[in-house]
């Protein structure tokens, strides 16, 4: 069974500190249906993504709430969480109820407030997605994971702080080209060197921002689509996920993302393809070490030549493998339980070409979402029409 | 939050000086508690064996922004230490600010509040 994204959106990324979890969601599940022209009594599965909201908000049982205040208290309604990969989950759960003929509406998405809390609550509740015991109690945070990447890889690959800010600088002025991106001002590498350390040797600009936002995206089976007249051109072709060990100290290379080589794996095989294939990527840039062991791991570059991606221009808009065109989460900001169906969101207005930063011509389109430090991985094929 | 039992008898070994560590003996794959299979070929054959007190220095990274529980105390520095058995382990540097890859340091524990343990390196030399 085909399964097709009818229609998609994003709220604008930043700070909304007069909304709340439910009403953003609700914001951004709204205009999706729009785009989709459905309403809400069409949908059948809910599935959100929500990551650290039972800490920020005191409030668990998020998919009820959030198919309740939508007003399609008819949808089975369900949390999904796998950290910072929650909302991509929620995509492939959604794709899957389709592909196995169980629904035909699903509206997947996520959302996250994260803003109204201190920076150090923040950091705190994002830090569950490590190992309590093994990471956060020798005070781990979730930049100080990434930077001991980060130095295992400097260490193997000889590579520098400026060509890890270069990820930044290409991401920051794709951003200010998204109407709805968090961060509207390009930088350079020397800004990036020069803003304040968060975990060497990864600074304040080496990292995403903290983030209040939502996304969804409307999937429909083809009949469906046919039946109601529905004009859709994208197609959810396929997806992989897998995990690796929690605590990054049991990985035996520091510096290798191997849920994310799994997932990816099973996402091409899936979706009958290979990285060679891929036109257009939007993947999980929460520190700029990230979208280098990402770009390595999805089979776009060999492994300890990710630099070369934004030192070269290889991963630019008009490059060979377009990287991150929204901005990705450095500039256009990660709501963690959005992220993987912003990416969703991002991707589909490339294969529809109609994105801010518009690919030429692109057909097949992938996102790559991680929760944690690389514990769990989802990766997510698009096709648009030809 | 609860105190993880497991996780208060593996510090509070370091502190005898008698650190552990799993091994499996289908496979010979290393591991730390509290795992009741072995994550390389899926046997339960996992055997608890003594570690070695140091271990040389894998990666490292100073923090100087923290969550809650450490906010207080930074800068600090949190490293990924490597031991001759195979396992590695994270924790935080004592008696230096810095120290060098490969770097020899032994293993520690410190006490925080009533049952919280956290696991500390300290160069060697
Ligand atoms: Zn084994």
């Amino acid at each position: 069974m085909t399964v097709q994204i009818a229609g998609v959106a994003s709220t604008p990324f930043g700070e909304h500190p007069d909304s709340s979890t439910r009403e953003l969601f609700t914001d951004a599940a709204l205009e999706a249906l729009e785009d989709a022209s459905l309403s809400v009594h069409d949908v059948e599965e809910l599935y959100a993504g929500n990551f650290i909201g039972d800490v920020t908000d005191d409030q668990g049982h998020v998919g009820a709430m959030l198919a309740d205040y939508l007003g399609a208290r008819q949808a089975a309604s369900m949390r999904t969480e796998s950290a910072c990969a929650s909302a991509s989950s929620a995509a492939r759960s959604g794709a899957q109820a389709i592909g196995a003929g169980d629904a035909d509406v699903a509206l997947v998405g996520g959302v996250e407030m994260m803003s109204a809390s201190g920076i150090e609550e923040v950091t705190d509740a994002l830090a569950n997605a490590a190992d309590n015991e093994y990471e956060n109690e020798a005070g781990l945070t979730f930049p100080g994971i990434y930077a001991l990447m980060a130095q295992a890889y400097v260490n193997e690959f000889d590579a520098t702080q400026e060509e890890l800010a270069a990820v930044a600088v290409k991401n920051y002025e794709n951003g200010v080209s998204n109407p709805i991106s968090q961060r509207q001002e390009e930088t350079d590498v020397e800004s990036v060197l020069d803003s304040p350390p968060v975990a060497t040797p990864l600074n304040l600009q080496d990292c995403c921002p903290i983030t209040d936002g939502a996304s969804a995206a409307v999937l429909v089976s083809e009949s469906y689509a046919e039946e109601r007249g529905l004009e859709t051109t994208v197609s959810f072709v396929g997806s992989g996920q897998a995990s690796d060990s929690l605590a990054l100290q049991d990985r035996p290379d520091l510096a290798r993302t191997r849920a994310a080589e799994r997932a990816a794996e099973d996402a091409y095989e899936r979706a009958g393809i290979g990285p060679d294939d891929v036109d257009v990527v939007e993947l999980h840039d929460c520190f700029t070490i990230a979208e280098i062991l990402a770009i390595e791991a999805l089979g776009f570059f060999e492994r300890g030549q990710g630099t070369r991606g934004a030192v070269e221009g290889e991963t630019a808009v008009d490059g060979r493998i377009p990287v991150n065109t929204s901005g990705g989460l450095l500039a256009k900001g990660h709501p963690v339980g959005a992220t993987g169906v912003a990416q969703i969101v991002e991707i589909t207005k490339q294969l529809e070409g109609r994105h801010p930063n518009q690919v030429e011509d692109p057909t097949v389109g992938l996102t790559h979402t991680v929760g944690g430090s690389g514990a769990s991985c989802v990766v997510n094929v698009l096709r648009g029409g030809e | 939050m609860i105190v993880q039992p497991w996780f208060v008898d593996f510090a509070e070994g370091i502190a005898d000086g008698e650190p552990v560590y799993l091994a499996c003996e289908d496979c010979d794959q290393v591991a730390l508690p509290p795992r009741a299979v072995c994550p390389e070929c899926g046997t339960r054959t996992l055997e608890e064996r003594p570690l070695s007190e140091t271990a040389t220095v894998t990666s490292s990274t100073r923090i100087f922004s923290s969550i809650p529980a450490f906010a207080d105390e930074t800068p600090y520095t949190v490293v990924i230490a490597t031991f001759d058995e195979g396992v590695r382990l994270t924790g935080q540097l004592r008696d230096a600010d810095e120290v060098e890859l490969g770097e020899t340091v032994a293993v520690g524990v410190e006490q925080r509040g009533d049952d919280e343990w956290l696991v500390t390196f300290s160069p060697t030399d």
